[in-house]
């Protein structure tokens, strides 16, 4: 619940580099940047995954469906920490995308139950507008009531997955339900890359571009790292907030559709869990729990090792019931790494501003 | 929410009941009152027990709960404690150890939890929101990974009717014996000892805390290990009152807890709430879902009532907040100007 200790990593990192621009050259910055940086780490973590398991049993990866499979199942999941990112870098978090995910899985069946007609791009348009009014009930609490968005989202994670149960009872959708156009978006494939994956790496890039670019996304990051700071400033906070918890509201509504054409079956129990995991992929990622560091491109990332380390486990002859200790270990080490790296950070910058 | 010198000037009567904890045991009254003549069977001789038996393992980690809330930190991992202590009496009962000697063992491997827990947070000076994050797929992965999806049922008789079993055969459950102690012993910690009042020390100000001779880091793992611990020994009860050990045994109790706790009036920023309060927030939620499920009403419903409930206690605190803190500007504005006499502006924290 506090950050502490963040302020006093920051305040002589800035006072450093206020005093001394960098010598180095753009590209040579950019590149010791790309060396250093966790989504590098995180991606060779992926990469050494894919590559034992590979040669434990070479169809993990070299079979013609086996390396889309590993592209397209943390798909969805991809979707749900890009926007969970972008909640956590302004230091709130965001546990009702799963119960969101359920609901927009769930009428996205409906609709297509009670309107035979629906064109596809219907469903996504209304997914994703049910999604942002879901993530704007959570954004007018957190920017207006003041709460603490642990607690808000906590409740409306309660509210919503109990507005499925109620809506859905036992009742499921089955993919008899829907267009076959619609299912066919689950397993087609352009240019032999899945859809899925596809969608998922489009939002990707437009989110890691406007956080990486726009002044929006510069602000989220500010407000992150002191939001009481940014109001003096005379950011708008409250504007941002909303945005970016509708951004994480209509991107879960986005996943419950893709889980829809996924999965071709949607009970009320859908995407039950999945919110931990998606804080789970982002914290993995390198987005500090407490906001204003750390990336989309690391949290999708993120999703994609948690994933495919799930596959990989039984492979590598360990029982895939202990996959959820494997996350666990994980999401303790990555946050152990971060803590250390950033105490060593701060020794340096003492170190150096001493010597000058 | 802050405080004022001027509102510790106000008559008794006002400071007693005028505070968010009489709010709550207030509900709780009315709710009872009111589905007691309402709702059928409500006044049955079956109620009370399993209301009481329902709600024992929240009403436990509760109290540990409440305790790591004032300090600010949170404890997201306690029902993985639970599966996995459920699990460890399961296994060991399986390997033929007796009821007893296993839940000793599996309570002091709760106990090893929080020590991990407390350690990383205090120690370390991890976030506990993100260390429990990690730790509640630890400890539940270790669960699953150790009992699969098979369950332990083969528990003695005599073990498994001593946790549904009666005080004198009255409607009052034998576990609300050791409930009742322990909580007693947690409040006795937290309002009553020097340790507990620097736990909200803590809460409101850690630095300040530190400077004052409160050793902040200790503070911490001990009320992490406790929390593990009463965790484990619910989890020991939750196994033999439903007479089966599985890796997903109370998956989810911790946000049912952490509702619990917050709307008995604990401030989720830390320093503020009191046990008493907590009480009636876990035995409200108890009366309102048994309530309901006599009326027939699904648990969907009621899992949409706790949520609002939820949204509403914090909402509605902030706004109170906000709006007597308007009130006394206004009040000091017409008297002459003095310093804000504040003694903690508990809502002006971080939040997460």
């Amino acid at each position: 619940m506090k950050a502490e200790h963040v302020a006093t990593v920051d305040e002589p990192l800035r006072e450093a580099l206020l005093v001394e621009p960098s010598a180095l050259s753009p590209t040579r910055r950019v590149l010791g940047e790309m060396l250093r940086s966790r989504e590098l780490s995180v991606g060779l973590a992926l990469l050494v995954v894919v590559a034992a398991a590979t040669l434990r049993h070479h169809t993990f990866l070299l079979s013609s469906d086996s390396w889309r499979d590993l592209l397209l199942t943390p798909s969805i999941l991809v979707v749900l920490a890009v926007g969970q990112g972008v909640v956590i870098i302004t230091r709130n978090v965001d546990l009702s995308v799963g119960s969101t995910l359920a609901l927009t899985a769930y009428l996205t069946g409906r609709l297509f139950v009670d309107n035979p007609g629906l064109p596809v791009i219907g469903v996504f348009v209304i997914g994703l507008l049910v999604g942002a009014a879901l993530g704007l009930v959570n954004g007018v609490l957190v920017a207006f009531g003041k709460v603490p968005a642990l607690v808000i989202t906590l409740g409306t994670m309660y509210i919503f997955r109990g507005v499925v149960l109620t809506w859905a009872g036992s009742n499921r959708i089955n993919a008899s339900d829907m267009p076959k156009g619609f299912l066919d978006l689950g397993t087609r494939q352009v240019l032999t890359i899945p859809v899925l994956t596809i969608i998922a790496l489009v939002v990707l890039g437009a989110v890691g571009y406007y956080l990486h670019t726009a002044r929006g996304g510069r602000e989220l990051y500010a407000i992150g790292s002191d939001p009481s700071a940014a109001e003096l400033y005379g950011l708008p906070v409250r504007r941002r907030l909303l945005a970016a918890f509708m951004l994480s509201g209509s991107l879960a509504g986005l996943a419950g559709v893709l889980y829809a054409a996924r999965y071709g079956t949607v009970s009320s129990g859908a995407g039950s869990g999945i919110e931990l995991q998606a804080v789970a992929a982002v914290v993995i990622g390198g987005v500090a729990i407490f906001g204003g560091s750390g990336t989309v491109w690391g949290a999708a990332l993120g999703a994609y090792l948690l994933l495919t380390i799930n596959r990989a486990l039984p492979i590598l002859n360990i029982p895939d019931f202990w996959q959820q200790a494997v996350v666990g270990a994980l999401i303790i080490a990555a946050i152990v790494l971060d803590r250390v790296l950033s105490v060593r950070r701060e020794r340096l910058v003492i170190e150096a501003r001493d010597a000058s | 929410m802050s405080r004022t010198y001027s509102a510790w000037s106000r008559p008794l009567w006002q400071r007693v009941l005028l505070t968010r904890e009489a709010a709550v045991i207030a509900l709780l009254v009315v709710v009872w009152l009111y589905a007691r003549a309402e709702v059928l069977h409500f006044d049955g001789p079956l109620t009370l027990p399993y209301l009481l038996l329902d709600t024992a393992p929240i009403l436990l980690i509760a109290f540990p709960m409440t305790l790591v809330i004032v300090t600010g930190e949170i404890d997201l991992s306690v029902a993985s404690v639970v599966g996995l202590s459920s699990v460890l009496v399961g296994v060991l009962h399986q390997h033929g150890m007796s009821v007893p000697v296993a839940a000793l063992i599996a309570v002091v491997a709760g106990a090893a939890c929080g020590a991990l827990n407390g350690f990383l947070v205090a120690y370390v000076g991890l976030p506990s929101l993100a260390v429990t994050i990690g730790t509640l797929a630890l400890y539940r992965g270790i669960a699953v990974g150790l009992l699969g999806t098979t369950a332990v049922t083969d528990f003695p008789e005599k073990w498994t009717s001593l946790a549904k079993d009666r005080i004198a055969d009255g409607p009052i459950p034998l576990v609300v014996i050791p409930i009742a102690l322990i909580g007693l012993g947690f409040a006795m910690l937290l309002h009553y000892t020097s340790f507990g009042r620097g736990i909200y020390d803590i809460g409101l100000n850690d630095e300040a805390a530190r400077f004052s001779g409160v050793n902040v880091e200790r503070t911490k793992l001990v009320l992490f290990v406790l929390a593990s611990t009463v965790s484990a020994f619910a989890g020991v009860f939750y196994t033999l009152r439903y007479g089966s050990a599985r890796g997903d045994n109370a998956t989810g109790l911790e946000l049912q807890v952490i509702a619990a706790v917050l709307l008995g009036g604990v401030s989720i920023f830390g320093g503020r709430g009191a046990l008493h309060g907590v009480v009636a927030g876990v035995l409200l939620i108890g009366v309102i879902s048994s309530a309901l499920r006599l009326e027939n009403v699904t648990v969907n419903v009621i899992s949409i009532i706790i949520g609002l409930l939820l949204v509403l206690s914090v909402v509605s605190g902030s706004f109170a907040g906000r709006l007597s803190g308007l009130v006394s500007r206004i009040r000091r504005s017409g008297s002459t100007p003095q310093p804000p006499a504040t003694v903690a502006g508990a809502h002006e924290r971080e939040t997460v």
